[in-house]
């Protein structure tokens, strides 16, 4: 059973059609770039996949299941802003992620915490912008879920935090779950994809495994994304 | 092992074409047991998937070999080495080859550039 699912997927903003007839599968152990332009649907689909919006038309699956409370156990969302309360310190965050999610693990969260430096006490608010993007995605990966959902995970940090941020997802790989990426900034993030999927105005325009359309085209997800989306 | 990827080409490729070097030039010693595949992954800065697709394809090569639980070696084979060394030097005979034929030189004037290189190496090297 794939992972996630969706099946002839539409969601409207009023008149506006953010996401046009989505059909797509993603199975388990891979990692996976959502692909597109900014305003392309990216952030719809992640919000339809962890029941934060409902489908205009047609479904999404998350384990053969509608997003709701279920689902929402498997699923770990990393939101595009950080949404952390910026009065709590490291420690009171885990003791907040380990009461709303059972598969939570305490441990991992620690050993990534004081690999990053972070002091443990230290309120959210005192850190960098960086730093707290760091204990976000780490508070994320610290659950053993079965569908992680990153939006936008290396927007708006620099090199230095992007290699980390992309070492942490590949130290948490693991072949029962699947990794959903969304972003722009595709020469970053290649290197780590198992599959890209382009998305353009709702549309799916392409989806392929990275190393095949590689070697197919002879070029860099990146060149031939910037053909595809050429202005 | 440092590792760099060049854009077009998949990445499994580029990983199998940089650990042949590794072991054909030595820096990858007969029998050296190399990292697991996750830890591998995390030093590229790849997927771990791709990792291990590269990692079977050099098994299948023979110039790696996995013994169940003790992990992953290189090739005690000197015949295997050997093959891969002159495989990729091949390689960049036919890369140099390709490159003098587009400046338009004929195959004398290659010779020639060739001895007045080594001799200046000889004399560089004081030999």
């Amino acid at each position: 059973m794939p992972v996630l699912e969706c099946k002839g997927l539409s969601k409207s903003y009023g008149s506006k059609r953010a996401l046009d007839g989505i059909d797509l599968r993603v199975e388990s152990g891979r990692i996976v770039g959502l692909l597109g332009p900014n305003g392309s649907g990216k952030t719809t689909l992640i919000k339809l996949a962890n029941g934060l919006l409902t489908p205009t038309q047609g479904r999404i699956l998350i384990n053969g299941l509608e997003p709701g409370v279920e689902t929402k156990r498997a699923v770990s969302y990393l939101p595009e802003r950080t949404c952390l309360p910026d009065w709590m310190s490291a420690r009171d965050l885990m003791g907040f992620y380990g009461d709303f999610y059972a598969d939570f693990d305490k441990r991992a969260a620690e050993d990534m915490l004081s690999r990053l430096g972070v002091d443990l006490r230290a309120r959210m608010k005192s850190l960098s912008k960086g730093s707290r993007e760091k204990v976000q995605l780490i508070m994320v990966m610290a659950r053993r879920a079965r569908l992680y959902l990153l939006d936008e995970p290396i927007g708006g940090v620099d090199p230095a935090a992007r290699d980390y941020i992309l070492n942490t997802i590949i130290s948490n790989y693991n072949p029962e779950a699947s990794v959903i990426i969304s972003t722009h900034l595709i020469s970053d993030v290649e290197k780590v994809l198992d599959d890209v999927i382009f998305i353009n105005q709702g549309k799916i325009i392409l989806a392929a495994p990275a190393d095949e359309l590689r070697e197919q085209q002879g070029k860099s997800v990146d060149e031939i994304f910037r053909e595809v989306f050429r202005c | 092992m440092e590792w760099r990827f060049e854009g077009g080409g998949p990445i499994y490729a580029q990983i199998v074409a940089a650990v042949k070097l590794a072991v054909a030039s030595g820096e990858l010693r007969p029998g050296e047991r190399v990292p697991g595949v996750r830890e591998l992954a995390l030093e590229a800065g790849v997927n771990p998937n791709t990792m291990q697709r590269a990692m079977a394809e050099l098994e299948r090569e023979g110039l790696l070999y996995s013994q169940r639980t003790a992990g992953r070696f290189v090739t005690e084979d000197a015949g295997t080495v050997a093959a891969a060394r002159r495989e990729l030097a091949e390689g960049y005979v036919r890369t140099f080859l390709d490159a003098m034929r587009r400046l338009g030189l004929k195959k004398d004037e290659i010779h020639k550039l060739l001895e007045a290189e080594k001799e200046e190496q000889n004399a560089g090297t004081g030999m």
